[in-house]
């Protein structure tokens, strides 16, 4: 039976996290890198928008939420979105239409793979991007995505929680991102030049955009226009704002000063924390989870990548990897039946058994993540090769990539 | 004539421009420029991470003058520049070959001022 006011608010979540990636996460890479770098990185954000929605409809969808298969992925049954109409799917929801779902489901396919474009910023070639988004969407986003929602999925069945997408999203993205850190290797110059963010202001702009897209993400994965859409839109602004406040008071006691670049990392590890807890624990649970988050995000951008001296450039495995693993985890701690009788009790709640399924939910996407993303790299360098020339990463991927340049000397 | 320029702090361009007014020195080109000298640039921090090397603000002018003004020139800049502090910055003197004023076609002394 489709409800109008749960209608309204999924159709209006979609929109809201359409636009966490173009010009969220645009504007929030964007402003990160290099002046000569910043359309490509902008690029990378809206190309990946195009390319998922489409590959979405015609395989994407259905490998994720199609009719089970051994509970790993999703059949060819939807293909083309066969089958999927207006009719709700009580395995999803039974107060939207499918189609809605679908589509809803779309923009989480879309932003995933395009936070892993934060790892091999300024370097990698457009060309060997393009393939390795398509490949990833479907070869790592769309199994995952079936374990943890799927009907069937193995993580599903098993108890995982995980309400908007901190395994399916942040863990299997940022754990990717490391991977493609590693391997793509670091940028010429890094650690020797400096390499400051060259437009503050676009991140800003980026990273609020965020955060406000990412009410739809977490208040719009309760499906429906309903009280937990209600405790998830909170817990959401909360960590944020906790894990935002904790960061620039960590910079401000450790480096000495607070800066805002500080607070919008830390307002978007809190997000990322929050998501997987969002619709399952209460306000005040988020605050602690959005201190934690931003403690240890801290640690893992500021000290940790540069003892290993890995290039993660713009963060993805600091903030969303390692931001997901600890929410994920966390929600094993703080989730409560109170907030949402259809979740469970965490371990501070009387149920440590959770904390260990939630565990599972994250090995087991870090372990399959890792592989089967190592394999497309590899397969990619070999037939296209990932990283540009020199020159061109010299001249920066604009010009060398994409023949344009985002500011010009003379007006 | 000669060609002078100074590579000052930015903070130090108005008082600089006030001098070189009261001493009737008119003609002048200013850009913003980066650099650094013998305190090889500043650190700045960025997620905790220390960008050591980046490139000092300063402001550039260039002021082509007649001999007679060279002195009173840099007189003047140093009188509005100077702190006493590192990273007050630098005057350059060099020959200044020809001088042309495009409007009239004048060439030399006359076509500087």
């Amino acid at each position: 039976m489709i409800n109008s006011g749960d209608t309204a608010w999924i159709l209006m979540s979609t929109a809201l996290v359409m636009l966490m990636t173009a010009p969220g996460l645009a504007f929030f890479y964007g402003g990160l890198v290099r002046r000569k770098n910043v359309l490509a990185t902008m690029m990378q954000s809206f190309f990946v928008l195009c390319l998922i929605s489409i590959q979405w409809i015609l395989w994407g969808y259905s490998l994720a939420f199609g009719p089970d298969i051994g509970h790993f992925i999703g059949s060819f049954a939807w293909v083309g979105l066969k089958g999927v109409g207006m009719a709700p799917n009580p395995d999803y929801s039974s107060t939207i239409p499918h189609l809605l779902f679908m589509v809803y489901q779309m923009m989480f396919a879309v932003i995933t793979p395009g936070l892993i474009t934060g790892a091999f910023a300024e370097r990698m070639k457009f060309s060997a991007y393009a393939i390795f988004t398509l490949l990833w969407a479907t070869l790592v986003y769309a199994p995952v995505c079936h374990w943890v929602w799927g009907a069937g999925g193995w993580l599903r069945n098993m108890g995982a929680l995980d309400f908007a997408g901190g395994t399916v999203v942040h863990v299997s993205a940022g754990i990717s991102a490391l991977v493609c850190a590693l391997v793509i290797g670091r940028r010429r110059g890094y650690g020797r030049e400096p390499m400051p963010p060259h437009n503050l202001p676009l991140t800003i702009l980026g990273a609020s955009l965020l955060w406000f897209g990412w009410f739809g993400f977490n208040a719009g994965s309760a499906l429906g226009s309903t009280e937990l859409a209600v405790w998830a839109f909170i817990a959401t602004n909360t960590a944020a704002a906790a894990a935002g406040l904790t960061w620039m008071f960590v910079e401000w006691k450790i480096t000495g000063k607070p800066t805002i670049l500080g607070g919008a990392t830390g307002a978007v590890a809190g997000l990322v924390a929050i998501t997987p807890a969002s619709g399952f624990v209460s306000p005040l649970s988020a605050i602690l989870i959005g201190i934690a988050v931003a403690f240890v995000c801290y640690a893992a951008v500021a000290v940790i990548k540069i003892k290993l001296a890995y290039d993660d450039s713009l963060d993805a495995f600091g903030v969303h990897g390692v931001g997901g693993t600890l929410g994920a985890l966390l929600t094993g701690l703080f989730a409560q039946k109170l907030i949402n009788p259809a979740g469970n009790n965490g371990l501070f709640f009387g149920n440590p058994s959770l904390l260990l399924t939630q565990f599972i939910g994250v090995a087991a996407t870090v372990i399959y993540s890792v592989v089967v993303t190592f394999i497309i790299l590899k397969v990619v360098d070999r037939f296209i090769g990932l990283r540009v020339p020199d020159e061109e990463e010299v001249v920066g991927l604009d010009i060398a990539q994409h023949e344009e340049s985002a500011y010009t000397l003379l007006d | 004539m000669k060609l002078v320029i100074a590579v000052i702090q930015p903070h130090k361009l108005e008082d600089v421009l006030r001098e070189l007014d009261d001493a009737q020195i008119h003609l002048k080109t200013v850009t913003n420029v980066l650099g650094c000298g013998r305190q090889k640039g500043r650190t700045e921090v960025y997620r905790g991470r220390k960008e050591t090397g980046n490139l000092l603000k300063k402001v550039k002018l260039e002021i082509a003058v007649n001999e007679a003004f060279v002195k009173p020139t840099i007189e003047a800049i140093t009188k509005g520049a100077r702190t006493g502090n590192i990273g007050d910055g630098k005057i350059f003197v060099i020959d200044l070959k020809e001088s042309i004023r495009i409007r009239t076609g004048e060439e030399g002394d006359v076509a500087i001022g």
